[in-house]
């Protein structure tokens, strides 16, 4: 048995380490930048989870943290101050700074709930990407608008990862070894959120998001617990955000809208709220299937019609919409949900309240 | 006369006002170590609420209550938790989507220690701890006498069991009182009879009990000391047949003047 798992594990590292080589030769480049992306998403969405999945917090504003991130790095890599700090102190530091950023939106909003705590949350999300917009008078400290430019790309020593290598006759690009950085990243993410899970921690965060109040009752401290759940959140966003910026090599306000937000969103209850596996399933369908779309929707259109009639990139949110709508009315726990929230959506669950209520009513 | 240092909780002319209505109104009253005390009265006279602000759910308005000793008159509930109160709900309030065991060892959270290191490394104290935890959540399990799966969501228990295993989740605090509130209601006669011995095991064990219930011969049976409310005010306390002669308690419950 023990056997048999630890092969099942080799066989899924070999997949992953030859995944961007087989992507390359099979699509193509841009698909290898495309599975970079997905992986900056998976470790978002993940970080999502922990605050949304598991301890039942709305969080709208997401986002915000992946920009904090991202700014940290840009405002202490680039030529904007003429700083160039090594991306070993300015990772660490964009996720200590989201972190705090976690607590400073988790302090006030401890006492909201619900549909409450989404709207401030939204607003947080927003009052930050607001700020890198105007923060370029009277000091420029974000350049606006026009956002950063010239990042440092990641490298360790003489190391870049932004950069091409041959090594035993065989040609390893930018994208391949940002993907292999990424990947490392994302599993180490993954490894943290399925520890946390199957812990204290995580019982207490779940209990959370069962019932508040009887977990106060049962001595857990909901205040901190849930300032956790927000910093280990906005961790991971922040740290997502740092190798975002120097993966693009430029960061503007654009990148962090509310419609990012969202999108990470979808990804958590898509691929199914609190299971680890379903949102990285969530991430890699939300950043994939678009594309495929958008690649598809005119030549299938020129095919069927003769001409492009509607615009890919429109068609490309109607059918994410769709998409959307179908998965919630067939799967409202998601694709691949954890084994408890699938229980809460069981069908038999009715019958079984029927039961219940049965029994109840005959020993009155 | 028993002396003040075996009193485990007391409440000092406690008052608590929602709005204009007047909730509690001066109430004082004392548990000593090793009860079963009983809190009665018709529907609405202030038990849950008292049961809430001895719980830290609501804070009082006025008078004074210590516990062990020690005043706890502004505090929050996982603090009063820690200092050993342990509490049920009327209406059954389980984490619904964890499974019987999942339930009691979040009960365990207060008595263990593992923070963010111990479940990343997981390292020898933390595995030691998880053990014990599990082991703890078993025991008590069969000690309220839940003998289903152990992974069967709580929400798919009997109702009976679903009240049991609130109390195993109280238990597993480790509380010197334990606070029931109505953990009868709707229970039938095989159940209650159980829940019965249940609470004499408990009280046996060395646990305070603190038990709202309109069950009167359940009360009647298995209490030291009853204290009845009304209104909001305390009409009656001492033991369970005196209360039950009591002239001012049978107006209460029967309405009208005293027979």
């Amino acid at each position: 048995m023990k056997l048999h798992r630890s092969s099942g594990h080799l066989t899924l590292a070999i997949a992953l380490l030859a995944l961007p080589f087989i992507i390359d030769a099979l699509f193509g480049h841009g698909w290898v930048r495309i599975a970079d992306f997905a992986l900056l998403y998976i470790m978002l969405a993940l970080g999502l989870n922990i605050v949304v999945g598991y301890a039942g917090l709305l969080d709208l504003g997401y986002i915000a943290f992946f920009a904090v991130g991202a700014y940290t790095y840009a405002l202490l890599g680039s030529p904007q101050f003429g700083l160039h700090w090594p991306m070993y102190v300015v990772l660490p530091l964009g996720a200590l700074i989201a972190c705090g950023f976690g607590v400073l939106l988790g302090a006030p909003t401890l006492k909201l709930r619900g549909d409450y705590l989404a709207i401030v949350t939204l607003g947080f999300g927003e009052i930050i990407r607001i700020f890198l917009n105007n923060l370029n008078a009277p000091v420029n400290i974000t350049n606006g608008p026009q956002g950063i430019s010239a990042i440092d790309p990641l490298q360790i020593g003489g190391f870049s990862f932004g950069s091409s290598y041959d090594w035993f006759g065989i040609r390893v690009d930018d994208v391949h070894l940002h993907y292999y950085l990424f990947l490392g990243f994302t599993l180490l993410v993954i490894f943290v959120s399925r520890r946390l899970e199957d812990s204290r921690i995580g019982r207490a965060w779940v209990a959370i998001r069962e019932d508040e109040v009887a977990a106060s009752a049962m001595g857990i401290n909901t205040r901190n617990i849930k300032l956790l759940a927000f910093a280990m959140g906005a961790t991971f966003g922040g740290i997502s955000g740092g190798l975002f910026a120097g993966f693009q090599g430029f960061v503007s306000p654009e990148s962090f809208s509310l419609m990012e937000s969202i999108m990470v969103l979808c990804m958590v209850v898509l691929g199914g709220m609190g299971n680890v596996g379903g949102v990285v399933l969530g991430g890699v369908l939300l950043v994939a299937l678009p594309e495929l779309f958008r690649n598809a929707a005119g030549p299938v259109q020129q095919m069927l019609l003769g001409k492009v009639v509607v615009d890919p990139e429109s068609l490309r949110m109607l059918m994410f919409g769709l998409a959307l709508i179908l998965v919630m009315l067939w799967r409202p726990a998601g694709i691949w949900p954890s084994t408890q929230r699938r229980r809460e959506f069981d069908a038999d669950d009715s019958v079984l309240h029927q039961e219940q209520e049965t029994v109840y009513d005959a020993s009155k | 006369m028993t002396p003040p240092s075996n009193r485990l909780l007391e409440l000092t002319n406690v008052g608590k006002h929602f709005g204009g209505v007047t909730a509690l109104a001066d109430v004082s009253l004392h548990i000593h170590h090793g009860d079963i005390y009983g809190l009665i009265g018709p529907n609405g006279a202030g038990k849950t609420t008292l049961f809430n602000v001895v719980t830290g759910l609501y804070q009082l308005d006025s008078g004074s209550f210590q516990f062990a000793g020690q005043s706890y008159t502004r505090c929050k509930p996982h603090l009063l938790a820690q200092a050993g109160i342990a509490r049920t709900f009327q209406n059954i309030r389980l984490f619904a989507n964890m499974s019987a065991l999942e339930n009691i060892m979040v009960g365990r959270h207060l008595r263990t220690r593992t923070g963010i290191w111990g479940a990343l490394t997981r390292n020898a104290a933390a595995r030691a701890e998880e053990r014990a935890t599990v082991q703890r959540a078993r025991e008590l399990l069969e000690y309220v006498g839940i003998t289903c799966a152990h992974q069967t969501l709580a929400k798919h228990l009997s109702y009976g069991e679903q009240r049991r295993l609130e109390i195993a989740r109280a238990l597993a605090t480790e509380p010197k009182l334990l606070a029931l509130d109505e953990p009868a209601a709707g229970m039938n006669a095989t159940e209650t009879v159980a829940l019965k011995e249940l609470l004499q095991k408990i009280r046996a064990s060395g646990v305070t009990v603190l038990l709202i219930e309109h069950d009167v011969k359940l009360i009647m049976g298995l209490c030291d000391r009853v204290a009845v409310l009304d209104y909001g005010k305390k009409i009656a306390e001492g033991a369970p047949e005196d209360v039950r002669r009591d002239p001012a308690v049978i107006a209460a419950y029967l309405g009208g003047e005293a027979a």
